[in-house]
């Protein structure tokens, strides 16, 4: 008697995901359909106090400068939630970098926009989360890099964040606010998953995101450190099915599988442009968080004098890839053209240079050979040493650190 | 574990949305929707009008009471679809149970 029309925003889910705009807006043919998207990511900050070697964020981070103030994200706000926005993500970089945080989640209370705080953690205070749930936040997602402090310490690239990570988990559910735990999986910390699906039971979290790394930016330079083997792909599957039918009820498991490995691309943001958006710090608006990776797209921003409606709807960056149109051989006469919409447009072009050629992640993929073996040869060579995110363009992780 | 974890709906059951969810009329679309974590749902008329009703006040035979009066239906057919639509929800976790504060 209901039905559940959101499909995962940031990243692809193992299950078929649902088409909410295909429930909801059933008017034109699904290739068609691209209303206003039901949630949209706000990345705040690119600043956060942890390096962590596979971060979603561009390899050129947006500077504290060039953030939008207050007033802006506020505008935006009221614009999302008036042209038909449900949700609003506020993700970062560390959002709670941003000072004014609880204004910003107390106006999206305002407006009606249903609040998600997607975190690290390590800058909270148990004020300053009473603070957001009186603010009318309604659901708390925190990273996790592992299930203990000498891999998560080290894959975050900040002492005692694992630590800390815990202190805030137990604070969001003793202040009632449902709590997903993300949990990033890579070839060094898959050994700990059903640990980490037991901390998150432990900690009584609702939710478990358990995403591999997808390579574009930051994961594609550490691709090397992260790429598990396929032995582990699938003891991991394993291990995620089981743990989903035993904590039925108690723990709903997310589960994203590494597509390099796969035999069908995922159905990236959902097709582009077709029900997601994200607004990066600097106000640009974006067909995903990995957008801006592909040069020669020019994405225009909030700070235009356009509305982000018109943006969404008109801007030739969300047109160039949007429905089948676009689409060469093999996706062009592919029955799966609906399903997956040829991949994802960011892997496309890192890994051929080209964003409208078919995602490498499929068979039909003259490309998916090679990277089905690359990522094999990768897992094999034991190349552990991380390249930690920072606005320098990156650092070396030294010789020795990795070998704890 | 935490009390409100895998309820049983029963006659005597005060069921209410936890406050991760919310029940909310979505004007641009002119549907009804749930809104919860990572998730949009599309309840169907009857239940928006059965959550309308679910406020941790009233229990499930109180409702069903309600409803049966409302569209003069044979009560057990109603209770049995109504604790299947609550059972349902509460089971994917967007139903809890109001209960006494124990400490």
């Amino acid at each position: 008697m209901t039905t559940d029309i959101l499909a995962e925003g940031k990243t692809a889910s193992a299950a078929p995901p649902s088409d909410g705009l295909a429930v909801l807006e059933q008017k034109r043919s699904t290739a068609e359909t691209f209303g206003i998207p039901l949630a949209v990511l706000a990345e705040l900050t690119h600043r956060c106090p942890l390096q962590c070697p596979y971060c979603s964020n561009p390899v050129e981070l947006d500077r504290g400068s060039s953030e939008l103030t207050t007033e802006e994200w506020k505008k935006v706000l009221s614009e999302l939630a008036e042209i038909g926005v449900l949700q609003i993500h506020f993700s970062g970089g560390e959002p709670t970098a941003r000072k004014d945080l609880v204004e910003l989640v107390q106006h999206a209370t305002d407006v009606g926009l249903y609040s998600n705080l997607i975190t690290s953690a390590v800058l909270l205070t148990k004020e300053k989360l009473s603070a957001l749930a009186d603010a009318g936040l309604c659901h708390v997602q925190i990273s996790f890099q592992g299930n203990e402090p000498i891999v998560a310490d080290r894959v975050a690239g900040l002492k005692n964040a694992h630590e800390k990570k815990l202190e805030v988990a137990k604070w969001t559910r003793e202040l009632d606010l449902p709590l997903t735990v993300n949990a990033v999986m890579h070839r060094q910390n898959l050994h700990q998953l059903p640990d980490i699906i037991q901390m998150a039971v432990d900690l009584d979290a609702d939710r478990l995101e358990v995403a591999n790394v997808q390579y574009y930016g930051w994961a594609l330079k550490n691709r090397a450190a992260l790429m598990p083997t396929l032995e582990q792909i699938e003891e991991t599957s394993r291990i995620v099915e089981e743990a989903a039918t035993r904590l039925k009820g108690i723990l709903a498991i997310d589960y994203v599988v590494p597509d390099y490995y796969a035999l069908r691309p995922k159905k990236c943001m959902g097709g582009w442009g077709r029900q997601f958006f994200n607004i990066s710090p600097a106000g640009k608006v974006l067909p995903c968080h990995a957008a801006e990776s592909i040069t020669g797209l020019e994405f225009e921003s909030v700070r235009s004098n356009h509305s982000i409606a018109w943006i969404w709807q008109n801007s030739e960056a969300f047109n160039r890839y949007r429905g089948t149109g676009w689409m060469p051989e093999p996706c062009k006469s592919c029955e799966f053209r609906e399903i997956d919409f040829g991949g994802c447009r960011c892997q496309a072009f890192a890994l051929t240079g080209d964003a409208g050629n078919t995602d490498p992640a499929c068979t039909l993929s003259p490309m998916h050979e090679q990277i089905f073996k690359d990522a094999e040869r990768e897992a094999a060579a034991h190349q552990d040493r991380f390249l930690y995110r920072n606005f320098a363009g990156g650092t070396l992780e030294t010789e020795g650190e990795h070998g704890a | 574990m935490a009390p409100g974890r895998n309820i049983s709906v029963s006659e005597a059951s005060r069921p209410k949305l936890p406050r991760h969810a919310r029940l909310k009329f979505d004007e641009t679309r002119q549907v009804w929707v749930i809104l919860a974590p990572e998730r949009v749902l599309a309840p169907d008329e009857i239940a928006v009008e059965v959550l309308q009703l679910c406020d941790g006040v009233r229990s499930v035979a109180d409702m069903v009471d309600q409803l049966a009066a409302k569209y003069a239906a044979p009560r057990e057919a109603i209770l049995t679809d109504v604790t299947a639509m609550l059972q349902d929800l509460a089971d994917k976790g967007f139903l809890t149970e109001a209960r006494e504060k124990t400490s």
